[in-house]
């Protein structure tokens, strides 16, 4: 039986993902330095370990609300309000997803038409794209530049508003680019939204991640956008709990009952002691977010200079543990360096083209890996950057 | 507090290059900072963390909590100072609760570090007490967990 012909026709169009065959070389090699990996070299706090333990002592090994343990959403509904200035009522606005990615999944398909069309940056995080086709939507990528610091402007979003565009999704800061938002340039984005009727989602998974003191604002929080914002949020990058799969949504009540009906059927709900070990995390957490950030900081600092010292230049990101440099003065592209510094050099890194066309001439490299190991890297990158120059 | 500082307690041994970098500083800069530090007596010293299970030379250790009369003039500190001069002693903290000085005595055998207690602490005075725990096992050093755990399992690659 040839099942080719069964699988649906838009899965099928998806692409094989950049990240994907990188991920098998570097799996068959021995010794690689990896800065390809999109997630903390954290173990998740210990505290928060054992809140999850301690769960499974008492027991919690049942469903729990389609929306999640009301504890849990009332700490969320808190944890919101104090850091990004937006009141939800845990009650109805708070769904408890399993990762921001299903949160972004439910929110698409429960607002999503065939045809509509879904504006976002670009580059991008790599679910973005996808996720906009599984749900019959229509992918409008908005470029970013490395002039503007991979900032998304209000300019080249106008630019590709159509009477079809329904939904603008954003991720502030960027995964892959690092990239933060000005408010500013959100107020600019936020009067567009409202002018052409927008549903904004907004991924805000590497707030806590910002650095040099800078103030995180979220596009919820300004006048006119609670109403039409999904704020996406999770403890995956600040907390270190990648593993727990833990994600929220929070938008006004009929849309989170929108995304509810999605998910009672297609997940049920999230982890139950997970769920204890996110409460966990929301409770007693901050001190460890705040030692990882300092640590990200330091790292952040050590690897943009040693890249702009060798002539890849990039600038320095205030958000998220990615770098962005721009290779293109080795006169390879993205993939041929990424490729030649990887069986050369036993460095991973990841092509910028894997986050959208517009990462062309750009690598990202992640400091979620110990400064030792950054070094080495650096003296890897630099051996093989005066090679190609040759 | 100087942004050095905990680049330094995190790890002595990092080169002025790469301190320089971690902190956005210049070298001279950092050379400079680490200079004043340590005239302030703000860094007293470098040490590394042993785990004392691993290496060869046997010590004892105990904890030994002192019950002091306080001199008329000087107060604890006097005493404690005096207490704290001993090369057997690694630590010595005035404490809150059942006794006042908690002493931290380190010796080649449970021998010598009995007698240190017996013929030098016990006789000092305006000590009426002592209380003496030796140490059986260690698990943490300094913060350092002496049982290490492997670094968190991860993709080569994720997105």
């Amino acid at each position: 039986m040839n099942l080719t012909n069964h699988i649906a026709t838009h899965v099928r169009g998806i692409p094989r993902s950049g990240i994907r065959d990188f991920f098998e070389i570097v799996q068959s090699m021995q010794d690689v330095i990896s800065l390809g990996i999109g997630e903390p070299d954290f173990h998740t706090p210990w505290r928060i370990r054992e809140a999850a333990i301690y769960s499974l002592e008492r027991g919690h090994t049942g469903y729990t609300s389609n929306l999640g343990l009301p504890k849990l959403r009332e700490r969320i509904a808190q944890y919101v309000h104090k850091n990004f200035h937006v009141g939800y009522d845990p009650a109805t606005e708070i769904i408890v997803t399993v990762g921001v990615s299903e949160a972004i999944d439910l929110a698409l398909r429960a607002l999503l038409n065939p045809g509509d069309e879904v504006l976002f940056h670009e580059p991008c995080y790599v679910s973005y794209n996808p996720s906009v086709v599984l749900a019959h939507g229509v992918p409008v990528a908005v470029p970013t530049h490395a002039a503007d610091n991979f900032r998304m402007t209000a300019e080249e979003l106008a630019k590709k508003i159509t009477p079809r565009s329904k939904v603008l999704m954003m991720n502030f800061p960027c995964n892959p680019t690092g990239a933060t938002q000005t408010r500013e340039e959100l107020e600019k984005i936020a009067r567009i939204c409202i002018e052409h009727n927008l549903v904004v989602l907004t991924d805000e998974i590497y707030s806590e991640l910002t650095y040099d003191g800078a103030t995180h604002t979220s596009i919820a929080s300004l006048p006119g956008m609670r109403e039409r914002t999904v704020f996406l949020h999770g403890f995956s990058k600040a907390f270190a709990m990648t593993g727990f799969r833990i994600g929220y949504a929070c938008a006004p009540a009929p849309l989170t009952e929108a995304m509810m009906r999605v998910h009672q059927y297609a997940i049920l709900c999230a982890n139950t002691m997970a769920q204890d070990a996110a409460i966990e995390a929301l409770e007693s957490g901050d001190n460890d977010v705040a030692m990882m950030r300092k640590e990200y900081e330091a790292r952040r600092n050590f690897i943009v200079r040693s890249l702009n010292d060798l002539g890849l230049p990039c600038f320095t990101p205030l958000g998220a543990f990615y770098v962005f440099p721009d290779i293109r003065s080795t006169g390879l592209t993205s993939r041929e360096f990424s490729m030649g510094l990887l069986e050369k050099k036993k460095v991973a890194c990841v092509p910028g083209t894997a986050f959208g066309a517009s990462g062309e001439g750009h690598v990202r490299c992640s400091y979620a890996t110990s400064l030792e190991k950054i070094k080495i890297a650096m003296i890897r990158i630099a051996e093989f950057v005066a090679e190609v120059r040759k | 507090m100087d942004k050095i500082l905990p680049l330094l307690q995190h790890n002595a041994r990092a080169s002025v290059a790469d301190l320089a970098k971690s902190a956005n500083l210049s070298e001279a800069d950092v050379a400079a900072r680490i200079t004043k530090l340590e005239e302030d007596g703000v860094i007293l010293g470098y040490q590394a963390i042993v785990d004392p299970q691993k290496v060869a030379r046997e010590r004892v250790t105990a904890v030994i909590e002192v019950k002091l009369t306080p001199e008329r003039e000087g107060g604890f500190d006097k005493m404690a100072e005096r207490i704290a001069r001993f090369p057997e002693v690694q630590g010595c903290y005035l404490m809150s609760g059942g006794y006042d000085l908690l002493v931290i005595v380190e010796g080649r055998t449970l021998n010598e570090v009995a007698g240190f207690v017996s013929e030098k602490l016990a006789t000092i005075k305006g000590v009426v007490g002592t209380g003496t725990h030796f140490r059986l096992k260690a698990y943490k050093e300094n913060g350092v967990e002496l049982k290490r755990e492997a670094g968190p399992q991860r993709l080569a690659i994720s997105p």
